[in-house]
């Protein structure tokens, strides 16, 4: 809403305020960067708000290679690459099954799609605590249980679908029916109009719908850390892990810097895409 | 040739049906298959691992004779309640100043939604930092010339739960403002308009005119923060452990440490179960109110 343009002192504490808050916000990853610069020496003596006396990366290569999870003091690097294997895999899948779905709930439907689908939207809601021991026993049983790929990766999908379905159907019923309909009469089948028709205008939800997936994934810790072990674990697991490991000197310089590494994709992504990360969260919430 | 047409139409259906068939019997399956599945664990004896030995509703009295679930209670409400009206509280601010034809409008959002892209694991360590009373604001205030300055929550068991408020509250609260800035884009400037030809001052229409069109927004906000709230659990084991003690135990780390740690699968179910009630009751009237609203 338009108030006066004047730059008075409305203008001002509006200014005032909404730098106050991005202080706040920014605060606590300037700490987290300039820390990971800096050798503990530096952090006793100078504190933790002051920039480092020089860029040191000795923190940034200890965590990637050589700092102590678990069993094994390689670093993170390795966990690292494991949540690629887990995501990238997962992401693909799980977005493709839901641009499938979405389409046949929409242009496709039967008796009972409907009900189908608003049954479908309770594993939006779940906390997912109610699905962890039955999950666990099959896993066992299946004899995946601990491995990242596919252990792991299923229970990424299997709970990924109801929001990647949810999606790809909210923005296939924007599409109109007769489009469907005029090629269904031209001889077009249900693959090829998927593949002609609603493929080519998919991009926004593709986008959408994959950051979505890649960022709840990569971010996940609660299956993470139930659904694996040792060297199969995701990086978010892995941090935990080496944050929690008691030395004798706390290297929170390390942890600082196994953070950042962890937190970087997901971050890359936020400030590359992020107009399509903003429609992700806001899909479910604000529906036309 | 309609008879044509009407064969292919029917090949195709059955297609749909097939292509859709796997994602049924999974929810059906994985969902709700799960969570009778794991009523069903509740009610038996099963420890380290599930046994069918019916033991009728012995872990719920085991579950609510325990102070650890009683603390795990009371915190998810300080936690949940605090957390829910501050976020929402302040997404609202923010997403009203925002709203007032700021220059660089754009960068501020950045920079207030960025947290939501970190994982709470990174959240939780980077707060740990922070709030470490030897390095974080503790240290930093005393460095500025106040020696006697306290602030030692994390390693306070009184007090440790509100340091989970202010990381959630960092994370979450940009998440809100984009809700609540996309709900006062979508206000028609008509209605607006009409309230300042009569006069009304901006303070005015906000509260008379602007934040009344806004209940469908706040409703989504609240119930979107509120199952935030019930699901964290990252967030509170990077910056707390649940700890000291389990001072900052919500249900998510318990029925993690009974199931998982414990080998009480019993009363780990039980917790589970009590987990989804409790989001039941805080998401059940909304999808009610939503489905009348779209009727």
């Amino acid at each position: 809403m338009r108030t006066s343009s004047a730059f008075g002192p409305r203008r001002w504490l509006i200014y005032g305020l909404l730098t106050v808050a991005a202080v706040f916000f920014l605060l606590p990853f300037y700490v987290m960067l300039v820390t990971a610069f800096k050798t503990m020496p530096e952090i006793y003596s100078t504190g933790i708000l002051a920039l480092p006396d020089s860029l040191n990366f000795s923190a940034w290569i200890h965590a990637w290679s050589a700092a102590t999870i678990g069993a094994a003091s390689e670093g993170i690097h390795g966990y690292f690459l494991n949540s690629f294997i887990l995501v990238i895999p997962a992401v693909i899948i799980s977005t493709a099954i839901g641009a499938f779905n979405g389409y046949i709930l929409t242009h496709w439907r039967f008796r009972g799609s409907n009900i189908f689908f608003y049954m479908l939207l309770l594993g939006t809601i779940i906390p997912f605590q109610i699905v962890l021991l039955p999950m666990a026993w099959v896993e066992g049983r299946i004899g995946i249980a601990g491995t990242l790929v596919p252990g792991l990766m299923m229970v990424h999908v299997i709970y990924g679908l109801a929001f990647t379905t949810l999606f790809f159907r909210n923005y296939y019923v924007g599409i109109p029916h007769d489009l469907i309909k005029a090629a269904r009469v031209d001889g077009a089948g249900f693959f090829s109009i998927f593949f002609r028709i609603m493929l080519p205008v998919s991009t926004p939800i593709i986008m959408v719908t994959a950051i979505w997936q890649f960022t709840m994934i990569w971010n996940n810790f609660l299956f993470g850390v139930v659904f694996t072990q040792g060297g199969q674990q995701p990086v978010t697991v892995a941090i935990n892990d080496l944050v929690d490991t008691v030395t004798s000197v706390h290297m929170w310089n390390v942890d600082m810097a196994a953070a950042i590494f962890a937190a970087l994709p997901t971050l890359l992504v936020y400030l590359i895409a992020g107009k399509y990360f903003v429609r992700g969260l806001t899909a479910g919430a604000v529906k036309g | 040739m309609p008879f044509m047409n009407a064969e292919f139409s029917g090949r195709d259906r059955w297609m749909a049906k097939l292509v859709l068939s796997p994602t049924i019997l999974a929810a059906t399956f994985f969902i709700y298959g799960f969570i009778l599945w794991t009523i069903w664990l509740s009610l038996t004896r099963s420890t380290i691992l599930p046994s069918n030995h019916f033991v009728g509703l012995a872990n719920y009295y085991d579950l609510f004779g325990s102070s650890r679930w009683w603390r795990s209670l009371s915190n998810l409400g300080i936690f949940g309640g605090l957390y829910v009206v501050i976020s929402v509280g302040l997404g609202l601010g923010l997403a009203i100043l925002l709203d007032q034809r700021v220059k660089a409008e754009r960068l501020y959002q950045v920079v207030f939604l960025y947290p939501m892209a970190l994982s709470a694991v990174v959240t939780g360590v980077a707060w740990r930092w922070l709030l470490d009373p030897g390095f974080g604001i503790q240290a930093i205030v005393r460095s500025m010339g106040f020696p006697h300055f306290a602030f030692a929550w994390i390693d306070d068991p009184d007090m440790a739960i509100y340091t989970v408020v202010i990381a959630a509250v960092w994370q979450t609260t940009g998440f809100m403002m984009a809700i609540f800035l996309a709900g006062l884009r979508g206000v028609s400037p008509e209605i607006v308009k009409a309230a300042q030809i009569d006069g009304a001052s901006t303070g005015r229409i906000y509260l008379r005119v602007i934040l009344p069109s806004l209940a469908p927004t706040f409703f989504v906000a609240l119930v979107l923060s509120v199952g935030l709230a019930i699901k964290s659990f990252g967030l509170i084991i990077a910056l707390t452990g649940g700890g000291p003690g389990y001072s900052t135990n919500v249900p998510s780390i318990f029925m993690y440490v009974f199931s998982f740690q414990r080998g009480e699968m019993g009363v780990g179910a039980a917790s589970a179960l009590m987990m989804l009630v409790i989001m039941m009751i805080f998401v059940l009237p909304f999808l009610y109110l939503d489905s009348r609203r779209q009727a």
